[in-house]
């Protein structure tokens, strides 16, 4: 797959690829989710992207921005937890943002997926460093100008550098000094999104 | 506070709770503190569609849609997903009626205020003053 030939067949696979990833890994996204949450991302994640793939089997858009902005209204209407509303507004404004191109380049890609990662900042009122998912989000979107592989890789370091940090935003967040030791459940999620970008681009 | 600002009837007010029953409590108790005659329309969206505790765009859209008049609808959200569930409903601009918008605003103080000006013929921007100046209202 050439990195200038992404086309609307491509971002389905992706969604078909972060479903698969999250449902394999569900358990631990519960898992640190009941260290320092409310012990239902994995199991509101494998919902919401259950739905995205049932409703782009249903309806699969011709163009790529479009595929995004159906995973993220799926997102918003199914998750039942703040990732819908945050992994909703992170996808739906990255596909708003590539518009009703039939093929995107991987920069143009990134510039939409930048796009969606400060509307998810607005959204929540987090910067990095507040033990979210924009630890992973941030530092992968900035490394998807090398490749898919450093921008998963850049992910999953952003995620790990979670751990030792304290929670500003979220359930989280009343623990305080408490949150410190673990890694943080969104910013695992996010790992897998860009996890999963690489594995289809592969 | 103006009659019919932006339409005829009064504005509609929906709760969000991240539980079915405090919703619908918390509206139970703001109609009946709105006191007798007519009192503005309220909806409440609580839990997930299947009871459990959570946000569902689903019963925050119907609740919505149910509650307008026209004069556009006030929205009170409790905590962490069900705001940032309104506020990702209020950008996507389909899933809500026209003149649905968000209330910064303490959930019960905030409803009972938002229902008793909207009973009193208020429009949505006094009723959303209303609600948001029960933030200042101190215990102690």
């Amino acid at each position: 797959m050439s990195d200038s030939e992404l086309d609307a067949a491509f971002f389905v696979r992706w969604m078909v690829a972060a479903a698969a990833s999250v449902e394999r890994e569900a358990g631990r996204l519960t898992e640190l989710d009941s260290a320092i949450g409310d012990a239902d991302h994995g199991n509101n994640m494998q919902r919401g992207f259950a739905a995205v793939v049932k409703a782009l089997e249903a309806d699969a858009p011709t163009a790529p921005g479009a595929v995004l902005t159906s995973a993220g209204r799926q997102l918003i209407s199914t998750v039942g937890g703040a990732s819908g509303p945050l992994y909703g507004t992170l996808l739906r404004r990255s596909g708003k943002t590539l518009g009703d191109a039939a093929r995107v380049t991987r920069q143009e890609l990134r510039a939409g997926l930048r796009a969606g990662v400060n509307a998810v900042a607005q959204l929540g009122g987090a910067a990095p460093g507040d033990k979210t998912m924009l630890d992973a989000l941030v530092p992968a979107v900035a490394a998807l100008e090398t490749s898919f592989e450093a921008a998963a890789e850049a992910a999953e370091e952003g995620a790990l550098a979670t751990v030792p940090m304290l929670a500003r935003k979220g359930r989280a967040s009343y623990l305080g000094e408490r949150s410190i030791g673990h890694q943080d459940p969104g910013a695992t999620s996010s790992a897998l999104l860009f996890a999963a970008l690489a594995e289809v681009a592969a | 506070m103006t009659e019919g600002g932006q339409g005829s009837g009064p504005v509609g007010i929906v709760l969000v709770s991240h539980s079915g029953p405090v919703a619908a409590s918390v509206a139970e108790m703001a109609a009946g503190l709105a006191g007798g005659g007519a009192t503005a329309p309220v909806a409440a969206a609580g839990g997930t569609p299947d009871g459990g505790l959570g946000t569902s765009a689903e019963l925050i859209g119907a609740a919505a849609r149910k509650v307008d008049r026209g004069a556009g609808v006030a929205i009170l959200a409790d905590l962490g997903s069900a705001v940032l569930t309104v506020k990702a409903m209020v950008a996507e601009g389909d899933e809500l009626p026209a003149g649905a918008r968000l209330v910064d605003a303490p959930f019960v103080e905030g409803a009972v205020a938002a229902v008793v000006t909207a009973s009193a013929g208020a429009d949505l921007d006094a009723v959303a003053a209303a609600a948001g100046e029960a933030y200042g209202y101190r215990k102690e």
